[in-house]
């Protein structure tokens, strides 16, 4: 009988393309829809901040070079993982990003909380030349991120992100480039202002070692600084769960 | 070129070639630098170009003859061909470099674009899409002519879809090389790229609908249920996880209008299925055809072809969270990826079963003909790589194999032990069929390219599962005193020996598409005026 059915069903053209697209769509559905509903599966700390314009710049750098492909920014809730990397990864941690960079693949480790594990010296010399510091690294060299870095794109970025429920208000989005350079000036006028905007939590320093040249190399240092850091939330729960 | 165009489609062609190249300069003009106005440079030199191979012939060569009509339209699948294979040396040859430069990372150039990070999409996209896509495109038009004895419902908007569809491609690509990237695997293409993509994607469909509408058979042959599978899931996939808010019309950068952990189950709804109806539907398609008219066996059984159809339709959306295991993905919908993962065994082996099961009294073919024995192995990868995959799909299983190169090897052993070998098939069995001849121009290669083509699988596919299962084991060791027993280091050291094979492997298979292009490339140079006795005559066309 259903056989019957089918061998009509193989004379309509378009009866097959609306059973295709209605076999085709329920699964999704079911997974995907209440993901945007249930409250829990997304918690945003209270905490969570925003990346830095400078940091978003150098998250840029990030995808544009392709680190994605070798690193993940998951850590998934095992034993080993929690020993290597630190807690594991929550929902609410990357509210924000738009896209998400979990990864796939794990060529080189887990970068979710490297924010604060090397200094910016040795995060420097290790993007410049990896096996200057690891020399059975297998990672490429980074050598042209001493470009100066251009800005004059963030604010538009800021205000882009902001529409999308990204929590940047138009004071943000106003001093959006004057932010990322002072981030990487500590002396300047405006690196105070940073802090204000951003939070005390933010590092404001040169990070590739000269304040007075804004570079890629700067943007990529503080993004990778501040991986981990933008909330405290997963460090809490591990507390809290004990040992 | 054989294009047979009357002269009224020479003037729309033309106007359309007019319109790319006019869309190009509005692109480079508003973007004026970045790769947005480089894009837009290359649709207009290539509208500019059409407009100039077409202006040449407008009157000069002879409007394609009265008979056009009495025969089915077979030029847009030999440059699909032509196309899949420059594609598969580009992807190919890209891939067998960055397999290198993993091994051997001291020799990464010093230039941004020839970086590991960013070559990489190039060789999935340039595979993927490029090599598969195309060779998708050209038998599908193949084999919806012959099953339903008809031609394409018109004359041009097969090449607007080839073309269109290789624009993409090339943009895609290029904009990886200068740093365009939205950094979603498989969809790495910028927003404006996407928005092309959709516009040659309806076009195809409609051209298949409007073809099938015409059909001489009361039937539509089981091969068109998964091309057009493949077409429209492809469409929903693309269009939902690819939605983005541009930071401005005038440049390439956007920001995904998702976030986070849906960004995630949207991202990998899109992969898996992307290796669902990209991957599999589409090349379930051109085995279902390819390998009975190549065999003269009949399909096994209808009825298994009617289970396995819709259960791939109806199951591979639900499995998408298997890449989301263990982590903030909520618990349940990892649990119904897993489900469905294992379910999704019974109609991926009930379709690589029958294609074997079809193969039965064929098996002496399959012996002497390497063409057939390429579609027989691809069969075999086929339900090889389901079944892993299933595998990896359950849970504790993939708490090892997850980030691992186990995935890698996975991966290969569908791409490479399914997909190109039944593209390989396909393309041999078809290239003398389209350039009139009885055989390809060196028979003896396409043995030569077998070979070539199972020991390089093999070699890279057991290499990368010997480096994930290590790599998966190495992290989870604990010394007796509960410490970690290895650094991640040592993991990456381990993994040298393995590379290494695994970049030899994949030299052995370049080494075969290489030949391949250049039996093809033999062949078409010495087309004959054969006709093809086995093909399917054309029904007799009603008037347009
Ligand atoms: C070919 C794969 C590959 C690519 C691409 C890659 N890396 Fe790495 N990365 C590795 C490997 C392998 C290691 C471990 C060895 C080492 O420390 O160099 C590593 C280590 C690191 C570390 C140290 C992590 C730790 O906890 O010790 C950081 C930080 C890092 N990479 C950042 C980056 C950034 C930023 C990019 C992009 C600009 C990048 N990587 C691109 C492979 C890669
Ligand atoms: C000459 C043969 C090939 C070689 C040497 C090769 C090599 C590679 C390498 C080195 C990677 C990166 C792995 C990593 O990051 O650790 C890769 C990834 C990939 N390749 Fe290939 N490849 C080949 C053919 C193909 C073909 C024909 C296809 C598809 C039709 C394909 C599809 C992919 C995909 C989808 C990935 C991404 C996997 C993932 O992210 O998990 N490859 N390949
Ligand atoms: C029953 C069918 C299949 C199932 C259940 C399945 C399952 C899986 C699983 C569990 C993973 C690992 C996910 C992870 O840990 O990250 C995976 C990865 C992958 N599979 Fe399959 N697989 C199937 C068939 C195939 C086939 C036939 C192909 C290719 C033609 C293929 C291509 C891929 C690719 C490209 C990836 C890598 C995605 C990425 O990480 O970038 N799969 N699959």
């Amino acid at each position: 009988m259903p056989l019957r059915l089918h061998y009509n069903l193989e004379k309509v053209s378009m009866g097959l393309v609306g059973a295709i697209i209605v076999a085709a769509s329920i699964g999704g559905i079911v997974e995907i829809a209440p993901l945007f509903t249930i409250d829990e599966t997304v918690a945003i700390p209270a905490d969570l901040r925003p990346l830095t314009p400078l940091e978003l710049a150098g998250r840029e750098i990030y995808m544009r070079e392709g680190c994605y492909a070798c690193h993940s920014q998951m850590i998934r809730s095992l034993a080993d993982e929690i020993d290597r990397y630190g807690p594991y990864s929550l929902a609410g941690e990357s509210a924000y990003d738009h896209p998400m960079l979990w990864g796939s693949k794990r060529t080189g480790p887990d970068l979710a909380r490297v924010g604060g594990k090397y200094t910016d010296v040795w995060q420097v010399d290790h993007l410049t030349e990896p096996r200057s510091v690891v020399p059975a690294s297998i990672m490429p060299r980074y050598p042209w991120l001493t470009a100066p870095l251009d800005t004059s794109n963030l604010s538009a970025e800021l205000a882009t992100l902001a529409k999308l429920g990204v929590p940047y208000d138009a004071d943000k989005i106003a001093h959006a480039e004057a932010d990322a350079l002072a981030q990487s000036r500590p002396d300047s006028d405006g690196a105070a202002d940073v802090q204000k905007r951003y939070g005390a939590g933010v590092a404001v320093r040169a990070f590739d070692g000269d304040p007075a040249e804004l570079t890629e190399m700067d943007a990529l240092v503080a993004y990778l600084q501040s991986l981990g850091t933008q909330t405290a939330a997963a460090k809490a729960l591990m507390a809290g769960a004990g040992p | 070129m054989r294009v047979s165009l009357t002269t009224n489609e020479r003037q729309v062609a033309i106007g359309l070639s007019f319109a790319l190249a006019l869309m190009g300069l509005i692109m480079a003009a508003a973007a004026r630098h970045g790769p947005m106005s480089v894009h837009g440079i290359m649709a207009m030199a290539l509208g500019l170009g059409l407009v100039f191979r077409l202006g040449g012939v407008l009157y000069e060569d002879p409007p394609a003859s009265p008979d056009r009509d009495g025969h089915y339209d077979d030029g847009p699948t030999r440059a699909g061909i032509t196309m899949a294979l420059i594609w598969g040396l580009i992807g190919m040859g890209v891939g067998v470099w960055v397999a290198a430069l993993l091994y051997w990372p001291e020799a990464t150039p010093p230039w941004a674009a020839t970086s590991f990070g960013r070559l990489r999409p190039v060789h999935t996209t340039g595979v993927i899409f490029g090599f598969g896509g195309n060779a998708l495109i050209a038998t599908s038009f193949y084999v919806l002519q012959r099953t339903s004895r008809t031609r394409l419902a018109d004359a041009l908007s097969p090449w607007v879809v080839l073309i269109g569809f290789n624009l993409f491609c090339a943009w895609a690509v290029t904009g990886y090389l200068m740093g365009e990237t939205q950094s979603k695997e498989y969809a790495e293409a910028e927003w404006y790229a996407d928005l092309w993509l959709v516009l040659v994607w309806i076009v195809y469909f409609v051209l298949y609908i409007r073809t099938l509408a015409r059909r001489a058979e009361p039937h539509i042959y089981v091969a068109n249920w998964y091309y057009m599978a493949f077409i429209l899931v492809v469409a929903m996939l693309h269009i939902v996880n690819n939605l983005a808010l541009p930071v401005s019309l005038l440049g390439a950068k956007s920001f995904t209008i998702w976030s986070g952990v849906q960004d995630a189950m949207i991202q990998w709804w899109y992969g898996h299925n992307a290796v669902a109806f990209f991957l599999t539907s589409g090349f379930l398609g051109m085995l279902y055809y390819f390998l009975p008219v190549r065999s003269g066996r009949p399909i096994w059984s209808y009825r298994l072809s009617i289970l396995s159809f819709w259960g791939i339709t109806f199951f591979y959306i639900w499995v998408g969270s298997h890449h989301l295991h263990y982590t903030a993905l909520p618990y349940w919908v990892q649990t119904l990826g897993m489900t469905f993962s294992v379910m999704l065994l019974v109609p991926s082996w009930a379709s690589a079963g029958n294609a074997l099961a079809t193969l039965n009294g064929a098996w002496h073919k399959v012996r002497d003909d390497a063409t057939l024995r390429f579609m027989f192995v691809a069969a075999v990868f086929y339900g090889l790589s389901t079944f892993e995959g299933s595998f990896l799909a359950i849970r504790p299983v993939n708490s090892l194999s997850h980030y691992t190169d186990w995935t890698i090897g996975h991966v290969h052993s569908g791409t490479l032990g399914w997909v190109a070998m039944i593209i390989f098939g396909a393309i041999y069995s078809l290239v003398p069929l389209l350039y009139g001849r009885e055989t390809m121009a060196w028979p003896r290669a396409v043995e030569w390219h077998f070979w070539l083509a199972v020991s390089g699988t093999l070699i890279y596919v057991v290499s990368m599962w010997n480096a994930g299962i290590t790599q998966g084991l190495m992290w989870r060791t604990y010394n007796p005193d509960g410490a970690l027993a290895y650094s991640f280091l040592d993991s990456v050291r381990a993994m040298a020996p393995f590379y290494l094979l695994r970049t030899i492997g994949g030299a052995l298979f370049l080494t075969g598409v290489v030949i391949c292009t250049l039996n093809c490339r033999a062949t078409m140079r010495s087309a004959g005026q054969r006709q093809d006795a086995r093909d399917r005559p054309l029904a007799p066309q009603p008037a347009e």
